[in-house]
């Protein structure tokens, strides 16, 4: 990568937004590190935003996941779980942190909108507008064996229920203190606020879905989108121009919306050592269990007898459904899949884990030093690919650490990140228009 | 024998008019500040627990009077104090068992062992509406959620997080637990998604009588004067229960009953069959005397006026005396609530005997 004359790209003055995604399901955080701290004490989470606000980062954001993760009927026991209700925990981060924003990822199936929006407001106030909401939809019927309606909503109208879920809040956020009347195909509602706006008007609206309706969503509901598209320099400007080009169809600016990829960033002193460290991570990652149970989604087959160390199965796979796994990835083409890891691993001589290792779920994200990851960063931003990143640390609650002491003061020398706060709400951090 | 002293911290205090004798601008107590200090004068004072009123409708009274959600300013008080416990009021009626199950305990969490449960109910027709649901019975649904939430609690064994490096798993997915609870309209499945709290099962109070004595270790007792209370008390088999008292004490500016009648004029005070006190301090620390000397009560929940007034007069005068005559005992840093009032951490009811809870 080399460095950018500011003066050839199309936003010279762009500044890289961070995030930080406290994960708490999933593979990606490594839990046998002795370095690894506890999901769900409050000084993990206390840490990590404390470490993001030094950072100067824009947010702090929270996962959701209303049932524990399952495979073949049993709960899925490799990965990291067990994490408190977001907006609970950000509540009490509010009265911890001063800056940054408070993100909390919410369903629209299994809440009703006078509770969630009341619950949002109070985040919003305590922390003085720095509530974030990121909308996300659930339809199946396994998450809904916990709640009342079961699993009452068709997947076809999972967004329409979110859109007039949104606009149901957006209501009541506007009304206070009058009585606000709801109707439309999903909600009949009579309720009066309980609260008035916040410094920021209304929270912050997130959203996260890759497929065209999620996009669609994004580009009419959303202030900010989330993607998976933030690795390849490529991938990423071609997605935030399909995001432009539907704000303009939905009537919006194209600079009303903002991009934050999800991010893993791994820093080393020297490019060797950061290859060294990112290697080291995703071995941790991948253990040898988690190795056999991502090539048994793959294969659909239980493969936990096999020996990880050994050569991928010989086995057909079994034709994919989407009974067993829940919360977990199901693989799209897995025939063409497992034909590229057969190849890849016979050229290599990769073990079945090496394979994974190298091939399985998720890109290894950006690795580098500083200095190189502020100038791709810094390339990425002004030429309009991104606005910054939602970043996962592999490790709580010091992952983010190096991000902050090392790589936010590169990207401050290159005036590509904030020196300071200028704002005080989540809105301001973000650069939004206010909410009228 | 001494008494645990709560005192409920909502809003302005307990008079539907209390906002007009609140010494700070109306949008305050929407906010961080306000929330923050009357919690830290509760914990400065020496007040074991506060409770947080709620309902998803705001609490009316006259005026745009509104209202945080109870569990938002538990958490925020929890990450705010280090002795305090906090009890938020969460209803039953129509929120989700598994939501309220994952909020309380992350409460707990939060608060490291210091949190509770007031379990209330929503009978207002307008409640309903606000969900967009129909009117549900709600004694029915009191108890189904009590049940499921409790359940929940221990569907996760304490030690169910094993980082177990030699076989990959950081679960052991035999100590979590599906709850398969079917209630009167709906089935919960569990397990939670949370982990068990510190205190394994939060303390929950309720008044007595919304849910079987068999569910609750704090019971709520009202009553026109004390052999009332005394009498109400005596009729619970909960491990502890409470008194009910709303105060509304002598002020330097203004004597208790003057300040009731000027609020009065402007809305009624109905109360809720609870045990009124109007006069100076030395007369309360009198009757909570008497109170404690006839037996079975083994705390209060006190029902400030006006915050901004009486809960200044308690933390000055009340508490301070009830410390030092040892009717009443101060929390202690590092202990649970459940450790402050004496109760065991319950075994978990998925655990097999001789097992660790």
């Amino acid at each position: 990568m080399t460095r950018t004359d500011p003066a050839d790209v199309p936003r010279p003055d762009a500044q890289l937004h961070f995030g930080v995604f406290f994960q708490g399901v999933n593979y990606w955080t490594i839990w046998s590190d002795p370095a690894s701290g506890s999901q769900i004490s409050p000084e993990s989470y206390r840490r990590v935003a404390q470490t993001a606000e030094r950072g100067l980062f824009d947010a702090f954001f929270l996962g959701e996941g209303l049932r524990l993760r399952e495979v073949d009927g049993r709960i899925h026991d490799l990965d990291v779980a067990g994490r408190p209700d977001a907006i609970t925990q950000l509540s009490a981060l509010a009265a911890l942190t001063d800056r940054i924003g408070l993100v909390s990822t919410t369903n629209t199936t299994f809440n009703e909108p006078a509770d969630l929006a009341r619950r949002l407001s109070g985040l919003d106030l305590l922390s003085d507008g720095r509530a974030g909401w990121n909308v996300v939809t659930t339809d199946n019927a396994w998450t809904g064996e916990n709640f009342r309606r079961g699993g009452y909503l068709d997947h076809a109208d999972r967004y329409k229920r979110a859109e007039q879920f949104l606009n149901a809040a957006r209501a009541i956020w506007d009304g206070w203190p009058d009585p606000v009347r709801i109707r439309s195909e999903q909600f009949t509602v009579d309720v009066t606020p309980s609260l008035p706006r916040s410094r920021q008007g209304h929270p912050v609206i997130f959203q996260a879905g890759d497929s065209s309706d999620g996009r669609d969503f994004a580009a009419r509901n959303a202030d900010v989108i989330f993607s998976a598209h933030g690795t390849d320099f490529d991938d990423a400007l071609a997605f935030a121009e399909d995001i432009r080009a539907r704000l303009r169809a939905a009537g919006r600016p194209e600079d009303d919306l903002r991009i934050l990829p999800g991010a893993s960033i791994v820093i080393g002193g020297t490019p060797a050592e950061a290859e060294e460290k990112a290697a080291w991570v995703r071995r941790e990652q991948i253990t040898p269990a988690t190795a056999l149970a991502q090539a048994g989604l793959l294969w659909n087959l239980d493969l936990s007898g096999y020996d990880p160390d050994g050569p991928l199965p010989k086995d057909d796979p079994r034709p994919q459904d989407t009974s067993g796994a829940f919360g977990a990835a199901r693989v799209a083409d897995a025939q063409s899949t497992i034909r590229q890891w057969r190849e890849a691993a016979d050229a290599n001589g990769w073990s079945l884990r090496e394979t994974v290792v190298n091939l399985g779920q998720r890109s290894r994200g950006h690795v580098g030093t500083p200095q190189s990851l502020a100038d791709k960063f810094a390339h990425f931003v002004r030429n309009g690919a991104l606005d910054g990143f939602n970043v996962s640390p592999y490790l709580v609650p010091h992952g983010l650490d190096d991000i902050v002491n090392l790589l936010v003061p590169a990207l401050q020398e290159r005036g590509v990140y904030r020196t300071e706060y200028t704002g005080t709400t989540l809105r301001e951090h973000l650069g939004l228009r206010p909410r009228p | 024998m001494s008494l645990v002293l709560a005192v409920e911290i909502d809003g302005e205090g307990a008079h539907p008019a209390a906002w007009r004798r609140a010494a700070h601008p109306p949008s305050e107590p929407l906010g961080p500040r306000r929330v923050r200090h009357v919690a830290e004068i509760a914990e400065r004072a020496g007040f074991t627990l506060v409770t947080l009123d709620d309902d998803l409708l705001p609490p009316g009274g006259g005026g745009a009077v509104g209202r945080i959600g109870a569990v938002e300013r538990a958490a925020f008080i929890a990450a705010s104090t280090s002795v305090l416990s906090v009890a938020p009021v969460v209803s039953t009626t129509y929120t989700e068992p598994f939501h309220v199950s994952s909020q309380l305990a992350s409460v707990d969490h939060i608060a490291a062992g210091r949190a509770g449960w007031v379990v209330a109910a929503s009978p207002r027709p307008e409640v309903a509406a606000a969900w967009g649901r129909p009117a549900a019975d709600p004694g029915q649904e009191a108890l189904d959620s009590v049940r499921v939430v409790r359940a929940l609690w221990d569907s996760w064994e304490d030690d169910a997080v094993i980082r177990d490096v030699a076989t990959g798993r950081y679960l052991d997915r035999d100590r979590l637990h599906y709850i398969d609870y079917t209630a009167a309209g709906y089935t919960v499945k569990g397990p939670a998604i949370v982990p068990r709290s510190p205190q394994g099962q939060l303390v929950v109070l309720a008044p007595h009588g919304l849910v079987p004595d068999a569910e609750v270790d704090i019971a709520l007792v009202g009553g026109a004067d004390l052999d009332a209370v005394h009498r109400a008390a005596a009729a619970t088999t909960t491990p502890r229960t409470f008194a009910e008292i709303e105060v509304a004490l002598d002020t330097a500016a203004a004597d208790g009953a003057d300040r009731v009648a000027e609020l009065d004029e402007h809305a009624p005070w109905a109360g809720g069959g609870r045990l009124r006190y109007t006069g100076s301090p030395q007369g309360l620390v009198a009757l909570l005397a008497d109170l404690d000397a006839g037996g079975g009560v083994d705390g209060v929940r006190l029902h400030p006026l006006v915050l901004d007034e009486d809960l200044a007069v308690l933390s000055q005068f009340v508490v301070p005396a009830l410390i030092n005559s040892r009717l009443a005992g101060r929390p202690v840093p590092g202990v649970s609530l459940r450790q402050t009032l004496g109760l065991p951490r319950p075994q978990n009811r998925y655990a097999l005997p001789g097992e660790p809870a």
